[in-house]
C-alpha cells in the first residue's frame, strides 16, 4: 500500500480549456479521500489523471514514492470503479474479475484464489458464471468492486460508483464500500457530486469548484468552518442561509438588509467596515419568543419531513435575496403566513467577504 | 389495428397474398421449366406443373454444363461464385473492421484524410470506372484469378461506417477499464471489441456474401478463362447459344442453382439479414 | 462524435487503415482519376498517340444523339423502376403493418428476391415473356397483345423495368415495414380518436412520419436503377432492340469495352461519376438533417 501525492497538478486540454488550476495535496496510506463538487468542476479529470486516462499538463502525481505521470494506467498499480461499471458484457463475472490478472500473467491458481476470496467478501459466490447482463444493478456494482479488489492495488479510484443505483441501494452500498475500505486499508480516492455521500464516506474531503480545490479537510472541519461561500453553500443540506448586510459601526454586530434589529454577533476583527455576508445553517436557527429573537421570518412554505420540518420564508421587511430556511422540530406546528422569531447560536454564525467569497477569521 | 374493420383486414390479406404470388411466380415458372425435358419447351408455351426430368436436368448442368452453349459444368461455376463471395465478404469485413478501429480509437496524422478517402469509394461503383479499373487489374496480372475477382471489390465505405457507428456506441469506459486491466490496443481489440461485434459481423457477412455472389459486371470483365466463370455471369453466356432457341430447361436449372445459396442465406438468417440491411440507413 | 479515450500509438493505426487505403487508392482513386484524365484525351485507334483535347469528348458526347437518347431512356427507366417498386412496396408494407397476424411470415415470403442477382431476375422475366414459349407472352396473346421484346423497343423496356422492380420491391418493402413499425402506435390511436379514418390517417400522420425513409429509399432506388441494373440489360436485351434499352451503364461498357472508344467511354464514366456524387451528396445532406432533428 502507499500514499498518493499531487504536486502543483494542472490540466489544460488541447483546445485550451483549463480543467485543473493547480492541486497540491498528500493522501496518506490507507486514507479515504473524497473529491466532491458540482459537475464540470474537474473532479473526474483529477481522478482520471491519477488513473492515467488523462495526461498531466503540469506538475506531478506520485503513488508511493514514484512519479507516475508517464506510466501507462496498467503500470500504476491502481484499480478503478466506473460509474457505469464498465463490465465486459461478453465475459462471465469470473472472467471480468480475472481479466486484469490474466493480462499480468498471474498464475492460474492464484487467480482462482483471489477471485474466490473477493467473491466471498462481496457475496458473489453463486454468480461467478453469469454474464453482467443477467445481474441486478447492485450485483453489477459488486462485480465492479470485485474486479478492483482482486488486483490488490496500491489505490482504489472510484468515479461516482453509486450514481446509477436507486436511493435505497445507494445507502446500502455506501456502507459496504466504507466497511470494505476499512477492512482492506487501501488508499482510496472517491469522486462524487453528492455531498451526503462525501460527508459519510470521507476521512478527508476535497471540495472542488471550477478546477480549484476550494477547501481540503475532514468533513467536520469543512462543515464547521467552510473556507469560502462556495463550500459553505455546497456542503450541508439544506444549504446554508446567506444574508447580506453591513458591519455595525461599533463592530459588535451586523445590520442585515431587511432585518429590524442588529444581529449581535461580532464579526471577526479582520472584517473591514462595510458590506459583509453572514451565513447561518438552517439547523442553527431556533424559534424563540419575540423578545429574545435575533431575526424574524415570515413563513411562506413548510415541508414536513417527519422528524423535523423545513420552514422556508423571508426576513420580515426583507427585500431581494433575504430568503431563509429554518430546520425546526417535527413536532412543532408552523403555518404559512406566521412570523417566526428566531435565535442564533453565536458559535455557528459564519462571516464572509462578499467580494472574494473568503471566510473572515 | 386501432378499430375493428374486418373487411379491411381481409383486404390486406388478399393484397399481401397477391404480392407473395407475384413474388414467387418467376421462381415457380423457372422451377417448373427446370424439371421438364427439352422438348416440352417447344410446345408453344411453358408448362405450369413440374415434369419428371428434374434430377436428370440438374445432374446434367452440374456435371457437364449446358452443352448447346458449350459451357463448363455449373458445379465449377458454383464453386467459383462461392469462393468469390466468401473472399469478398471476409475481405471486406476484415479490412473494414480494422480501419474503423483505427479511426475511432486512435488519433493519428491524416486520420481525417483517411476517412475521406474511404468515404469516396461510396461514389465510385465499378460501373463508373470500368475501363481504367480493368487496366489496373490487367497490369497487376490479376485477370482470371480469384484475387482479381475479389480484391478490387473489397474496399468498403459502408462496412467501415457501420463498424465505426457501432464502435461509437461501445461505452468508452470499457476501453478505459481494459487499459487499467493491462490490455494494450491489440489485446483490447481481440478480447473485447471483436467479441462484442459478433452480431454485427454476422449481419454484415450475410449482406456481403449476397453482394459478392450476385456480382455480374466485374466477373464479366476480369474472366476470359471459362474456368473462372461465376454462375451469375455464366447464365448469360448460355443464352448466347449459337442455336436459334436457348436450352431453357437447362438454363432455368442453372438459374435455380444460382439463386439457391443467397436465397437460403436470406431465409434462414432473416433476423441477421434484416438487421444488417436496416443499419445501413442509420 | 469522437471518442474521448484514445490509444496514443502511431504506427499501429496506420498499419490498421493501410489495407483499406491501399485498395481504395489502387482500385478506386487511381482508376477514377485515370478516367478523368482520359476523358480529356483523344486517342487514335491503335492507342499509339494521344492528344489533349480538353472538353471535346464531352462536347462530342452531348451532341451525340445516341448518347442523349440513352440518357433519356435511363431517366425513363429509373423513374419507372423507382416509382413502381417504391409504390408497390409501400402498398404492401402498409397492408403488412395492418395485419397483426402473420406480418413476419409475409415479410419472409416477400423479402427473399433481394437475394436474387439482377442478372438472374432479368433472365427469369426474359423467359416468362419469351414470345414463343413464355407464359406471360402467351397470356398477353390471349388478351390480344402480341408481345415481342426482340422486335418492339417498348416491350423490351417494360421487360427490364418489370424485372428490375420485381427484385427491388423486397428491399423497399423491408425498409417501409421497419419504418411503419417504428411509428408509435399511440400517434395512430390519437389520430383515430381525433376522428381520422384509416385512409386519411395514413396520408396525414403515417406517411409524413415515413418520409425520411421514403427519401432514403428514393435515392437508393435511383442509384440501383442507374448502376446495379447493368446485369438485367446485359443478360437479356443487350441494349436492344435498336438501342431501346441502352441505359447509360450499358453504353459505357459497350462503347469502352466492346467498342474500345477510350476517350468517349472515359467521358461517359465521368458523367456517371457526377451522377453518383450528386446522389451521394443528396443522401449525405439528408443524413445530416436527420441528425439535427
Amino acid at each position: 500500500m502507499a500514499g498518493l501525492e499531487f504536486v502543483g497538478v494542472r490540466k489544460t486540454y488541447p483546445n485550451g480549456v483549463k480543467a485543473i488550476h493547480g492541486i497540491d495535496m498528500a493522501v496518506s496510506d490507507g486514507e479515504f479521500v473524497v473529491i466532491v463538487g458540482p459537475s464540470g468542476c474537474g473532479k473526474s479529470t483529477l481522478l482520471r489523471m491519477v488513473a492515467g486516462l488523462e495526461t498531466v499538463t503540469e506538475g506531478e502525481i506520485r503513488i508511493g514514492e514514484n512519479r507516475v505521470n508517464e506510466l501507462e494506467p496498467a503500470d500504476r498499480n491502481i484499480a478503478m470503479v466506473f460509474q457505469n461499471y464498465a463490465l465486459y458484457p461478453h465475459m462471465s463475472v469470473f472472467d471480468n474479475m480475472a481479466y486484469g490478472l490474466r493480462n499480468r500473467r498471474t498464475p492460474r491458481d492464484e487467480i482462482a484464489r483471489r477471485v474466490a476470496e473477493a467473491a466471498g467478501t462481496l457475496q458473489l459466490e453463486g454468480l461467478l458464471d453469469r454474464r453482467p447482463g443477467q445481474l441486478s444493478g447492485g450485483q453489477r456494482q459488486r462485480v465492479a468492486m470485485g474486479r478492483a479488489i482482486v488486483r490488490e492495488p496500491e489505490a482504489f479510484l472510484f468515479d461516482e460508483p453509486l450514481s446509477n443505483l436507486d436511493a435505497k441501494l445507494r445507502v446500502q452500498m455506501r456502507l459496504e464500500i466504507k466497511r470494505l475500505q476499512r477492512a482492506l486499508g487501501t488508499t482510496s480516492l472517491y469522486v462524487t457530486h453528492d455531498q451526503v455521500e462525501a460527508m459519510t464516506l470521507a476521512d478527508r474531503l476535497i471540495v472542488m469548484n471550477a478546477g480549484v480545490a476550494e477547501q481540503i479537510g475532514t468533513p467536520l472541519e469543512i462543515y464547521d468552518a467552510p473556507a469560502t461561500l462556495f463550500v459553505a453553500g455546497f456542503i450541508g443540506s439544506p444549504a446554508m442561509n446567506f444574508l447580506s448586510g453591513t458591519v455595525a459601526d461599533d463592530g459588535a454586530g451586523a445590520n442585515l438588509d431587511g432585518a429590524e434589529r442588529t444581529l449581535l454577533v461580532a464579526p471577526p476583527a479582520s472584517a473591514r467596515r462595510g458590506r459583509i455576508t453572514v451565513g447561518i445553517r438552517p439547523e442553527h436557527l431556533e424559534p424563540v419568543s419575540r423578545e429574545t429573537a435575533a431575526l424574524e421570518v415570515v413563513v411562506e412554505l413548510v415541508e414536513a419531513l417527519g422528524a423535523d420540518s423545513l420552514v422556508h420564508g423571508q426576513l420580515a421587511d426583507g427585500g431581494e435575496g433575504a430568503a431563509v430556511t429554518v430546520r425546526v422540530d417535527g413536532a412543532r406546528r408552523v403555518a404559512a403566513g406566521e412570523v417566526l422569531s428566531l435565535a442564533v447560536a453565536p458559535n455557528h454564525v459564519h462571516f464572509f467577504d462578499p467580494d472574494d467569497g473568503k471566510r473572515l477569521a | 389495428m386501432v378499430e375493428n374493420r374486418p373487411w379491411l383486414t381481409v383486404f390486406s390479406h388478399v393484397v399481401l397474398c397477391l404480392g407473395v404470388l407475384v413474388t414467387a411466380l418467376p421462381i415457380w415458372i423457372a422451377f417448373v421449366a427446370s424439371t421438364h425435358p427439352a422438348d416440352s419447351m417447344l410446345s408453344g408455351r411453358t408448362p405450369l406443373l413440374p415434369g419428371g426430368n428434374m434430377l436428370e436436368n440438374y445432374a446434367t448442368v452440374l456435371g457437364s454444363g449446358v452443352k448447346a452453349a458449350g459451357s463448363i459444368p455449373v458445379g465449377t461455376m458454383l464453386w467459383n461464385s462461392f469462393v468469390m463471395a466468401l473472399m469478398i465478404a471476409v475481405g471486406k469485413i476484415a479490412i473494414s473492421i480494422i480501419a474503423a478501429y483505427a479511426i475511432v480509437y486512435f488519433r493519428f496524422p491524416l486520420r481525417k484524410t483517411c476517412f475521406w478517402v474511404i468515404f469516396i469509394t461510396l461514389m465510385l461503383p465499378v460501373e463508373v470506372r470500368i475501363l481504367p479499373t480493368f487496366g489496373v487489374v490487367a497490369s497487376l496480372d490479376m485477370l482470371n484469378s480469384y484475387w482479381g475477382l475479389s480484391v478490387p471489390l473489397i474496399a468498403s465505405a459502408t462496412a467501415t461506417f457501420l463498424f465505426r457507428q457501432f464502435f461509437l456506441t461501445v461505452p468508452e469506459e470499457l476501453a478505459e477499464a481494459a487499459r487499467i486491466d493491462g490490455a494494450g490496443p491489440l489485446k483490447f481489440f481481440r478480447d473485447i471489441l471483436l467479441p462484442l461485434s459478433r452480431t454485427n459481423i454476422a449481419a454484415l457477412f450475410v449482406i456481403l456474401f449476397i453482394f459478392g455472389w450476385n456480382q455480374y459486371l466485374w466477373p464479366l470483365l476480369v474472366t476470359t478463362d471459362e474456368g473462372f466463370y461465376t454462375i451469375v455471369m455464366g447464365i448469360q453466356r448460355m443464352l448466347q447459344a449459337e442455336d436459334a432457341e436457348p436450352a431453357w430447361h437447362e438454363i432455368m436449372a442453372t438459374s435455380m442453382l444460382a439463386m439457391l445459396p443467397p436465397v437460403l442465406v436470406v431465409v434462414f438468417m432473416q433476423r441477421l439479414f434484416v438487421k444488417g440491411l436496416i443499419e445501413q440507413e442509420k | 462524435m469522437e471518442k474521448r479515450v484514445v490509444f496514443s500509438k502511431l504506427g499501429l493505426p496506420i498499419l490498421l487503415v493501410a489495407p483499406q487505403i491501399v485498395i481504395t487508392l489502387v482500385f478506386f482513386i487511381w482508376p477514377a482519376s485515370q478516367a478523368l484524365y482520359q476523358s480529356l484525351l483523344l486517342e487514335d485507334a491503335f492507342g499509339l498517340k494521344s492528344q489533349f483535347v480538353w472538353l471535346d469528348n464531352f462536347i462530342a458526347l452531348f451532341s451525340d444523339p445516341h448518347y442523349l437518347n440513352s440518357f433519356a431512356r435511363t431517366v425513363v427507366f429509373s423513374a419507372a423502376t423507382a416509382g413502381l417498386s417504391l409504390g408497390v412496396a409501400l402498398f404492401l408494407a402498409a397492408m403488412a403493418d395492418r395485419v397483426l397476424k402473420g406480418a413476419t411470415a409475409y415479410r419472409t415470403l416477400i423479402v427473399w428476391p433481394y437475394a436474387v442477382a439482377p442478372a438472374v431476375a432479368g433472365v427469369l422475366w426474359f423467359f416468362m415473356f419469351n414470345p414463343s414459349i413464355g407464359i406471360l407472352a402467351y397470356l398477353l396473346k390471349g388478351l390480344g397483345y402480341d408481345w415481342n421484346h426482340y422486335l418492339d423497343g417498348t416491350d423490351a423496356m417494360m421487360l427490364v423495368i418489370l424485372a428490375a422492380s420485381w427484385k427491388q420491391v423486397s428491399y423497399n418493402f423491408l425498409f417501409f415495414l421497419a419504418g411503419l413499425q417504428a411509428i408509435p402506435r399511440s400517434l395512430v390511436e390519437a389520430a383515430a380518436i381525433d376522428g381520422a379514418r384509416p385512409f386519411k390517417r395514413f396520408w396525414t400522420i403515417v406517411f409524413p412520419l415515413l418520409s425520411p425513409t421514403a427519401f432514403f429509399l428514393l435515392v437508393v432506388n435511383i442509384v440501383y436503377a442507374f448502376f446495379d441494373t447493368f446485369g438485367i440489360v446485359h443478360a437479356t436485351t443487350s441494349g436492344g432492340p435498336a438501342q431501346s434499352t441502352t441505359i447509360l451503364v450499358y453504353k459505357v461498357f459497350n462503347d469502352g469495352f466492346i467498342g474500345l472508344d477510350l476517350g468517349g467511354s472515359a467521358a461517359q464514366s465521368v458523367v456517371l461519376m457526377a451522377v453518383v456524387i450528386t446522389l451521394t451528396v443528396f443522401q449525405f445532406r439528408y443524413i445530416e438533417r436527420k441528425v439535427a432533428y
